[in-house]
């Protein structure tokens, strides 16, 4: 593959396929509405339309701040404990070694059949929704940040000791920086994964927020609602990770 | 004792202390059995359900469509993994999608596929397919992306046709790669699959647990819910133990 001649020419060229790929997912879509009809799947245009006039109502508004509520407890919880537990496990060595294969082994189990015990733990609501975040999130952030910290060069501990730097700080001007780029990816997966578990959560036991609304919409067989919420939440999802992974490729590129 | 024979068995005593925690908890009373019912109690009712064959069916129907979406998952995202490093130019546009992949909360679209296929288990098998595919997709690319260049030039000197350096060199090389595309894609189509149930479908394992909760019928579903975790634990120790064995034959090699 020949290097771009301009950087600002190798922009417009990801622009362009950026554009390109929208537009054949567009395609695609109306291809697929022609094909099953508007029983099964709305057009793009009416997606849109309807995604517009939903912005104009109050109560869709509820809906998306009780899952913004949710989500943002979660991911909190989940970067906080993550970070927290990442650390210990990743400074003292036994206790990572024997932790980690339990977090991978918790890792790709399927999460969702302990969603009964969430509710049964913590009834129905907030801190189920907010729970059932967590688990899904923490534990990438944990494994992350515990990779980090177990990994740092001892070389960069060793020289913050012969500049006799304080603990403090040689935590803020040594350890953070070393850590930093690992911990935005794993605070990138992990973001990725507790909406995830907030969206499932309310799709089952919960009467507000977006999840509930999809449901809702397939139950009284409003696809318009579903396909509208579904476009909303993607284009969420997407925007939200795009910002981190630029985030992440800086933090990781400056090193 | 050496340092890693006290690492497995101060794990497997944390792993066994949280079980005999979590049963004394429960037979103290400081749990609340509507909550959570003792770990050996979930044991008994898992042998009794197995023993009375009523769950046989869902076993079935859930590793069938586990396995289709696997397999077609492992097959198309092989061949997608092959042709996007065949082909540069389209493999730089679609990175973005790649990237961003698993940051689309792909559950959200279950309801629709349903609305699209029907309630039954073709929506599994897609949603299963969807989210594993990405994973073998990316495997793959990372695998032919690290075939040592000496590699395929020893291929192109001793004369092997397209076919038999594929088979002989790129493979193999690729392998380890390959295998974690494997296990990632076998655990996701498990994970998708039986959300899938679980959210909104006719039977199987994940509807069987949901249906067990509506009914408040706790032993059947605790002792579903650890059946479930046992599969997908024993299913990925057997891929790694697997894997570190090919890992340590090509060390020697």
């Amino acid at each position: 593959m020949r290097a771009p001649a301009h950087p600002s020419s190798a922009l417009e060229g990801r622009a362009l396929d950026g554009l390109v790929l929208v537009a054949l997912f567009l395609a695609a879509w109306q291809g697929l509405h022609a094909y099953v009809g508007d029983s099964a799947l709305t057009s793009p245009l009416q997606t849109l339309l309807y995604a517009a006039s939903l912005a104009g109502r109050p109560t869709f508004w509820e809906h998306v701040r009780a899952t913004l509520i949710a989500f943002g407890c979660a991911v909190a919880l989940s970067i906080a404990l993550g970070i927290v537990l990442g650390v210990v496990l990743g400074a003292r060595r036994f206790a990572g070694d024997v932790a980690e294969p339990i977090l991978v082994a918790l890792y790709t189990i399927p999460k969702i059949t302990l969603y009964p015990l969430m509710l049964l733990v913590f009834g129905l609501g907030l801190s189920a929704k907010v729970a059932f975040g967590v688990i899904h999130g923490v534990i990438p952030i944990i494994l992350f940040a515990l990779n980090a910290v177990k990994n740092i060069d001892p070389v960069l501990v060793r020289s913050a000791r012969v500049m006799r730097l304080t603990p403090w700080q040689t935590a803020a001007t040594v350890l953070a920086p070393a850590v930093m780029p690992e911990l935005v990816t794993g605070v990138r997966v992990g973001f990725s994964l507790t909406m995830l578990g907030v969206l499932i959560g309310e799709m089952f036991a919960s009467q507000r927020g977006l999840g509930f609304l999809i449901i809702n919409g397939i139950s009284l067989h409003n696809v318009r609602m579903t396909t509208a919420v579904i476009l909303i939440i993607v284009v969420f999802a997407i925007a939200a990770n795009g910002a981190l992974l630029a985030l992440d490729r800086r933090v990781h590129h400056a090193r | 004792m050496s340092r890693t024979a006290a690492v497995a068995w101060t794990r497997a005593a944390v792993i066994v202390g949280a079980v005999v925690l979590v049963e004394l908890l429960c037979h103290s009373g400081v749990i609340d059995p509507l909550t959570l019912i003792p770990p050996s109690e979930m044991a008994l009712a898992l042998a009794d359900l197995v023993a009375s064959g009523r769950i046989a069916d869902d076993i079935v129907q859930t590793f069938s469509t586990v396995a289709t979406a696997f397999a077609l998952s492992v097959a198309a995202g092989f061949l997608a993994g092959a042709l996007l490093h065949a082909l540069p130019r389209v493999r730089r546009a679609v990175d973005p999608l790649l990237a961003s992949y698993y940051a689309i909360p792909f559950f959200v679209f279950y309801p629709l596929l349903i609305a699209l296929f029907g309630l039954n288990t073709i929506p599994l098998v897609v949603i299963g397919f969807v989210f594993a595919t990405a994973a073998m997709v990316i495997s793959t690319l990372n695998g032919l992306d690290r075939v040592p260049p000496v590699l395929v030039k020893a291929a192109r000197m001793l004369h092997l046709s397209p076919a038999r350096t594929i088979l002989l060199v790129t493979l193999p090389a690729a392998a380890p790669y390959l295998f974690t595309g494997l296990k990632l894609a076998l655990a996701y189509s498990f994970i998708g699959v039986i959300a899938g149930e679980f959210i909104l479908s006719g039977g199987g394992l994940g509807f069987s647990i949901a249906f067990a909760y509506t009914n408040f019928d706790n032993r059947t579903m605790y002792a579903l819910m650890l059946f479930v975790l046992a599969v997908a634990t024993v299913m990925n120790m057997g891929l790694h133990v697997w894997e570190q064995r090919l890992l340590r034959r090509r060390a020697r090699a």
